[in-house]
């Protein structure tokens, strides 16, 4: 297996689905003369050329609209947003069109197409550029909502994405592209959507993470395995929706305790959403109230200082883990 | 408007207090937080005081008598207040032999919602309170309105394995049962059964004795001792120490100081111990279960003999302490605790103890674990023995420990390896500037 960053492993899948479907090609934002903002599409517009790589104003609500006609019409457009923080200026296209075409169509047409780029926090990028969006677009029928924590996941994901008929959001996380890890050789290596992944077994208390929270998590396992002999399992679901609650449920039954730990805010969040479920389908199994950790309910701030206290790190998980521990 | 004034909690393992002696008589005014009386406790004196402002109306247990958590003791109200249906309230359900916990409670936990603060006020839980809540044996009815709060799970396991939640203390928070407290009773259910109070018979033939009652003290030590020789799976480690360094450094130590400030070895053992800890966290944990609790300061229990049995106060944080500060502080509690003054927050949450007989001639001993600290440190004398240095005999102060250890926390290597270092700190007490 070769060793390879999150940023290379989104590279191998889109140049691989470009080149096992004429029907793929890549459009946003910077992707193609510029190799993409983050380097993600680094190379394929010198591969695959104009028509499979296409470079667009700064026009979000525009081209998203392009890429869902173009889906309409038979094509599998990836369309990147620059982060998904300006996805919002095309949220009614992937709202009210992708989500609904296929419903207000009476079954006519699908819509095949990944939307995909950073979501979440970066490096003191203030307020505007630091939101974790999941929550506001799963809440949506018609939409698939998939969040990568490693390069395996994020490279079998994104090949499951674009071979999907319906609209997938693929929310990748701008701290973590330069993650690295093995991924398999093969080149029609896919991990289906819906299926939660046990990043660490744990027989005491769960933990559910997803994107940057992952490593975080297992930091904290780790902390709490080492100082309190306490045993955490880790649980990446990878797709938010649909959510394999099933695995989610499995551990709790197992552990009894819950923590959710996430990067968006805690008011209506993914977290609050599994902590609901955990709660309907493993009440009796629970020995404390599920805790959620999320980032303060403030516009994130850009003071490096600030921005680390908002954000969630490795010391308020394990706080987290202890309080469900009663410890 | 006439009210009962209810026995209240002064201690946290108390159950039941005798009346010391009023401070205040009946027909007495009083003002809120003044003394009324003095109570004995299972641990100590303390002080009952009042919460708010009223006149002692009725005496109802003088001193000498006892009453347990929650009973009447005294009436208060207003002076000239017509008391009678209070009375004969009371002493109708006095009439009652014991009145079951469940009736008594739900008047008795209002009142002593109102009677406890001031204990509380009177001093500061100790900062494990929660922790030890479960050891605490509450009123059951005095939870939220006698509302038991239970996990699922727990109560979940409870029903599987045919246990009343109501006879478990939970230990979570506002005393939510949780799972290990299911986990606790299961385990200890098979030990349960307590033998009743044996009540002889004087048949004449046998050998003649007499009954004197236990005093609360006397009961709690059997308890504790007994819960500690029980399930604790307690191991021996025994060193032998060369002390004159530590002779010397005292003599030089106290050579600078005035008469009541000197220290002694003992003073000198407490602190070598506290950053022997500070360097063996498992030695200075405790086992919960399925957790083991690590402490991060040294709080040291240091045994005190008192006219009715022993109590070890407790010197905080004593791996931060200086030697003068260990010194005058050991001084003080044991004065306090030979005059019986002691607060609940000076004698409990001990993280490891130190008990030494050394001063009565005992050349080595063991000594009973203090639950739920994981080991304790028996210090016999030092005397000069003949021991062999670099081939030749010669005479040194030899003064024998013996550590008893908690195995569910203290392997055999990391008992070992602790006292190593406490050897090593004592035989060159310049380690301890490292």
């Amino acid at each position: 297996m070769a060793v390879l960053t999150i940023r290379d492993a989104l590279n191998q899948a889109l140049r691989e689905e470009i080149l096992r479907d004429e029907k793929v090609f890549v459009m946003g934002e910077e992707v193609a003369e510029y190799d993409g903002a983050y380097k993600v599409t680094r190379g394929l517009w010198k591969e695959f050329g104009d028509k499979r790589v296409v470079d667009t104003p700064i026009t979000e609500l525009g081209f998203a609209a392009v890429g869902v006609g173009a889906a309409m019409a038979g094509l599998r457009p990836v369309i990147e947003f620059m982060t998904w923080n300006f996805s919002i200026l095309a949220a009614d296209q992937i709202i009210n069109h992708a989500a609904k075409m296929l419903y207000m169509s009476g079954g006519q047409f699908n819509v095949p197409i990944v939307f995909r780029g950073p979501n979440g926090s970066a490096y003191q990028v203030s307020s505007q550029h630091s939101q974790a969006l999941e929550a506001f677009y799963a809440n949506f029928p018609g939409l698939k909502v998939v969040m990568p924590s490693t390069a395996a996941d994020a490279k079998g994901l994104l090949k499951s994405a674009i071979r999907d008929n319906n609209p997938v959001l693929f929310l990748e996380q701008e701290r973590m592209y330069g993650n690295k890890g093995e991924v398999p050789d093969d080149d029609d290596f896919t991990i289906p959507l819906g299926l939660a992944d046990v990043k660490r077994e744990g027989t005491d208390c769960t933990i559910v993470a997803r994107s940057m929270t992952v490593p975080l998590a297992l930091q904290a396992a780790e902390l709490m395995q080492k100082e309190f002999d306490v045993s955490v399992e880790v649980i990446d679901p990878r797709t938010i929706k649909p959510l394999d609650i099933d695995t989610i449920v499995t551990s709790v039954k197992k552990t009894n305790r819950l923590v959710v730990a996430e990067e968006s805010h805690y008011f209506a969040s993914v977290g609050a959403e599994i902590s609901h479920q955990v709660m309907e389908h493993a009440f009796d199994y629970l020995d404390a109230p599920v805790k959620r950790l999320s980032t303060a309910e403030a516009p994130n701030p850009y003071a490096k200082n600030l921005e680390a206290l908002a954000l969630p790190d490795v010391a308020k998980i394990v706080a987290a883990v202890k309080e469900v521990c009663y410890l | 408007m006439a009210e009962k004034f209810l026995m209240p909690k002064l201690s946290p393992t108390m159950e039941e207090g005798q009346i010391s002696r009023w401070v205040k008589n009946e027909g007495d005014a009083f003002e809120a937080n003044e003394t009324l009386a003095e109570v004995d406790t299972d641990k100590a004196t303390m002080e009952m005081t009042a919460l708010k402002g009223g006149t002692l109306l009725k005496i109802l247990k003088g001193a000498g008598e006892s009453a347990a958590l929650g009973e009447t003791i005294a009436i208060t109200g207003k002076e000239g207040e017509d008391i009678s249906a209070l009375l004969s309230e009371v002493s109708s359900n006095g009439a009652k032999t014991q009145p079951p916990a469940a009736e008594e409670q739900p008047p008795a936990s209002e009142g002593e919602a109102k009677a406890e603060p001031p204990a509380s006020a009177g001093g500061t839980t100790p900062k494990s309170e929660t922790a030890q809540e479960p050891k605490d044996p509450e009123p059951l009815a005095q939870r939220d309105n006698g509302r038991l709060i239970v996990s699922p799970i727990a109560a979940r396991m409870a029903a599987d394995n045919g246990l009343d939640l109501k006879s478990i203390t939970g230990s979570g928070p506002n005393g939510r049962i949780i799972k290990r407290d299911i986990e606790a009773a299961m385990e200890s259910k098979v030990q349960d059964p307590r033998s009743k109070a044996f009540k002889p018979s004087t048949v004449v033939g046998a050998s003649p004795f007499r009954d004197e009652n236990t005093s609360k003290m006397r009961q709690i030590i059997a308890s504790r001792l007994a819960e500690s020789i029980g399930p604790i799976p307690t191991f021996y480690l025994t060193v032998e120490i060369e002390m004159d360094n530590v002779l010397a450094l005292r003599k030089q130590i106290n050579a600078n100081l005035e008469d009541d400030e000197k220290i002694s070895v003992n003073d000198i053992i407490v602190k070598v111990a506290a950053t022997s800890l500070m360097k063996h966290p498992f030695v200075n944990a405790s086992y919960q279960d399925k957790t083991l609790r690590f402490y991060e300061q040294a709080d040291i229990g240091v045994a005190v003999a008192i006219d009715e049995g022993l109590i070890t106060p407790v010197v905080r944080g004593a791996n931060l302490k200086g030697f003068a500060e260990i010194s005058a502080e050991i001084k003080d509690l044991a004065a306090k605790a030979k005059a019986k003054k002691l607060q609940p927050e000076e004698y409990t949450g001990a993280t490891f103890s130190i008990s030494n007989l050394g001063m009565m001639g005992i050349k080595e001993f063991t000594a009973i674990i203090n639950p739920p600290e994981a080991g304790i440190l028996a210090i016999g004398g030092a005397s000069p023995t003949p021991v062999v240095r670099d081939g030749q005999i010669t005479i040194r102060n030899i003064m024998n420990v013996t550590m008893s250890c908690d195995h569910r926390v203290i392997d055999g290597a990391t008992g070992a390896k602790f006292l190593q270092t406490f050897k090593q700190m004592l035989e060159n007490p310049v380690l301890m500037l490292m």
